[in-house]
């Protein structure tokens, strides 16, 4: 057997740094190899926590003097959000109800057809059609997303007012199909990942019973995989929801409730541009608003990325 | 090897050193970099002031942004800039802030800018509008909805507001004049810093009324109908003659350049500052906007001359009188 710790045993009962010293009597080279790629390792994992709480912790510091200024449930409930125009305003419901009618459409969009793809994929189309959609889908996700922003300004708008004339010139609808266009490589490949990941056994066992495809694709690899698919519909929501430069280049700067999307609104993201990119005084109140919607951000997104452990561990199924 | 690279790297200098000398070099001698930055509204005719004096003095490297008239000022104060483009006068808080820096500037009008309000085309009643009724349709908090809440003859539909975004400076005027104070506005507005993308909202919207700088008026007459405004003494339709007058108010403005005294000591940066007085008139008009009467040109030019530091806003007396 081998005296190097190092190989053998499952890493929960590795030697800790003086037992891998004092083991050989001396530091042979591979324990100090060993050693090294660890704390290598530790570190970058460790740096993923630290970052995150970095974020966070600016975000809460620079967001306590504006709580000072202004209530949070004046915050949390107000529908008139215009911190730039006299008088001002901070009640953030009009951005939270534009990220949200955004983010509908986008879901609206992208479930039905990023989940149809991915069905097709796994259980219709042949390997050489698969080999020709996989390289598309990875252009839909390779293209910038200032691209698809001007492709909604400039192309998916006019279209728009020709089918529906009363769009504006900036509007949900536009913005949310582009968004939901976006994402729709990541439910495609992550629900294809899911639906593969079904036991053969499972398709064959419904086909020896005479089912035919589309049962067992509905009624077979679709609800078995559902965990998967679930968690993919998840993610793309939350990269929905987050989307910048889409939203700001196509929905509009105008921050109202509306559930009419064929309006200008405008999300929260849009309005963190607006400001950052604006000339409002730093150390404004009106300036600190984009250090408040940016934590209201991060607890939605964290909020929907717990959502989605939490399904996915409740509806796995282990083969 | 080695002499085919020499004779390589030694045809591509001479080639190079032979572009650029294409001008009259009497009067190419000046060299060096001027920065400038600032409002949107004035960038038309610096930048045209800038292309003109590339000829002249094609050594001088003049850079132009558009970071909008605050943003200028926010570079400009602290001595990152040479001249700043502004179309509104200077702030309190920003000379102070010259003040903290040791920065002194030169306050030069350039030209005069209307702001145009626009409508449809298919837009045949709205002919004319009153401060009052702006105020009622533009103010924050307004519950006009429809065409008939401004003047009850009108039509009872919903009419619908295209605005510049808060970081403009026609924004900031255009609500000081009309709301009382500069950022009072009503929020449920279609904001855009593009003025393209203004034109283009109106001229498709049948009930649609927005605003923006007379020259971008100007380029799309065809698309667009005016609206005469009454700022007390009749409706007034905008144009060069009523904006150089002063008759079309109180919606015309005055555009200005500061220009730091330190920067002005340099030799490129005077010259540059020498052309635009004398070439501002010209170049305003051709970009759209309205050139100053030659009386208060003339006026402007003695004024650089004798490098009078400060602004004028504060002054108790008509626009023109401040300078002459």
């Amino acid at each position: 057997m081998s005296a190097d710790p190092g190989l053998t045993g499952t890493p929960g009962d590795q030697p800790g740094v003086p037992a891998l010293l004092l083991r050989s009597g001396r530091t042979s080279a591979r324990s100090v190899k060993e050693l090294v790629i660890r704390l290598l390792l530790q570190v970058a994992a460790y740096s993923t926590i630290t970052i995150s709480l970095g974020i966070l912790f600016v975000l809460v510091r620079e967001t306590i003097p504006f709580f000072a200024a202004v209530a949070p449930l004046e915050f949390l409930t107000g529908t008139d959000w215009t911190p730039l125009l006299e008088p001002r305003q901070f009640g953030v419901l009009p951005l939270v109800a534009g990220t949200l009618l955004v983010t509908l459409i986008a879901g609206l969009f992208v479930i039905p057809v990023g989940s149809l793809t991915a069905l097709y994929m796994s259980e219709w189309a042949s390997a050489r059609f698969r080999r020709v959609l996989k390289p598309f889908l990875e252009i839909l996700a390779g293209v910038p997303t200032v691209v698809y922003g001007y492709f909604a300004l400039t192309v998916v708008t006019p279209a728009l007012q020709i089918i529906l004339p009363s769009t504006r010139v900036f509007n949900a609808l536009a913005a949310g199909l582009v968004v939901g266009i976006m994402i729709i490589p990541t439910v495609a490949s992550l629900s294809d990942d899911a639906m593969r990941a079904v036991p053969r056994a499972l398709r064959d066992a419904a086909y020896g019973l005479g089912a035919t495809r589309k049962e067992v694709a509905l009624g077979v690899v679709f609800p078995s995989a559902f965990s998967g698919i679930m968690a993919s519909y998840l993610l793309a929501i939350s990269r929905a929801i987050g989307e910048t430069m889409i939203v700001s280049m196509a929905a509009g700067s105008t921050a109202t409730i509306t559930v009419n999307p064929l309006e200008s609104i405008q999300t929260i993201t849009g309005f963190i541009v607006q400001v950052s990119l604006g000339d409002t005084p730093h150390g404004t109140t009106s300036y600190q608003t984009i250090f408040a919607v940016g934590l209201l951000l991060f607890a939605m997104t964290l909020l929907m990325n717990m959502v989605s452990i939490w399904i996915r561990d409740r509806f796995r199924d282990s083969y | 090897m080695r002499i085919k690279k020499l004779l390589a790297l030694a045809s591509l200098l001479s080639f190079t050193s032979a572009c650029g000398d294409s001008v009259d070099a009497s009067s190419g001698a000046l060299e060096g970099t001027i920065s400038i930055d600032g409002s949107s509204t004035v960038f038309p005719i610096t930048e045209a002031v800038a292309e003109e004096f590339r000829k002249v003095e094609p050594k001088v490297r003049v850079t132009v942004g558009v970071s909008g008239t605050g943003g200028g000022f926010k570079k400009f104060t602290v001595g990152e800039t040479d001249v700043s483009d502004a179309s509104r006068y200077i702030k309190d808080k920003e000379i102070s802030a010259c003040d903290s820096n040791g920065t002194e500037f030169i306050e030069l009008p350039v030209a005069y800018d209307g702001i145009a309000v626009i409508v449809n085309k298919g837009n045949d009643f709205a002919r004319s509008m009153t401060i009052a009724e702006l105020n009622a349709m533009w103010k924050s908090g307004s519950k006009a909805k429809t065409w008939k809440d401004i003047r009850p003859d009108w039509p009872d539909r919903p009419f619908r507001l295209y605005a510049p975004g808060q970081d403009s400076g026609t924004f900031d005027y255009f609500t000081d004049e009309v709301n009382g104070k500069s950022g009072n506005c009503r929020a449920d507005a279609t904001f855009s810093e593009d003025d393209n993308v203004l034109v283009r909202g109106v001229a498709g919207d049948p009930e649609g009324i927005g605003y923006f700088g007379f020259a971008y008026y100007t380029e799309n007459k065809d698309q667009l109908n005016i609206v005469a405004i009454d700022g007390g003494s009749g409706p007034i339709v905008p144009s060069l003659e009523t904006i150089g007058s002063g008759t079309y108010s109180p919606l015309s403005r005055p555009l200005f350049i500061y220009a730091s005294t330190k920067a002005v000591q340099k030799v490129e940066v005077d010259a540059f500052l020498k052309f635009y007085l004398d070439e501002m008139g010209r170049l305003a008009q051709e970009v759209g906007y309205v050139p100053l009467p030659e009386h208060l040109t003339k006026a402007i030019v003695a004024r650089y001359a004798s490098q009078k530091t400060g602004t004028t806003r504060d002054m108790d007396v008509s626009f023109e009188a401040r300078y002459l």
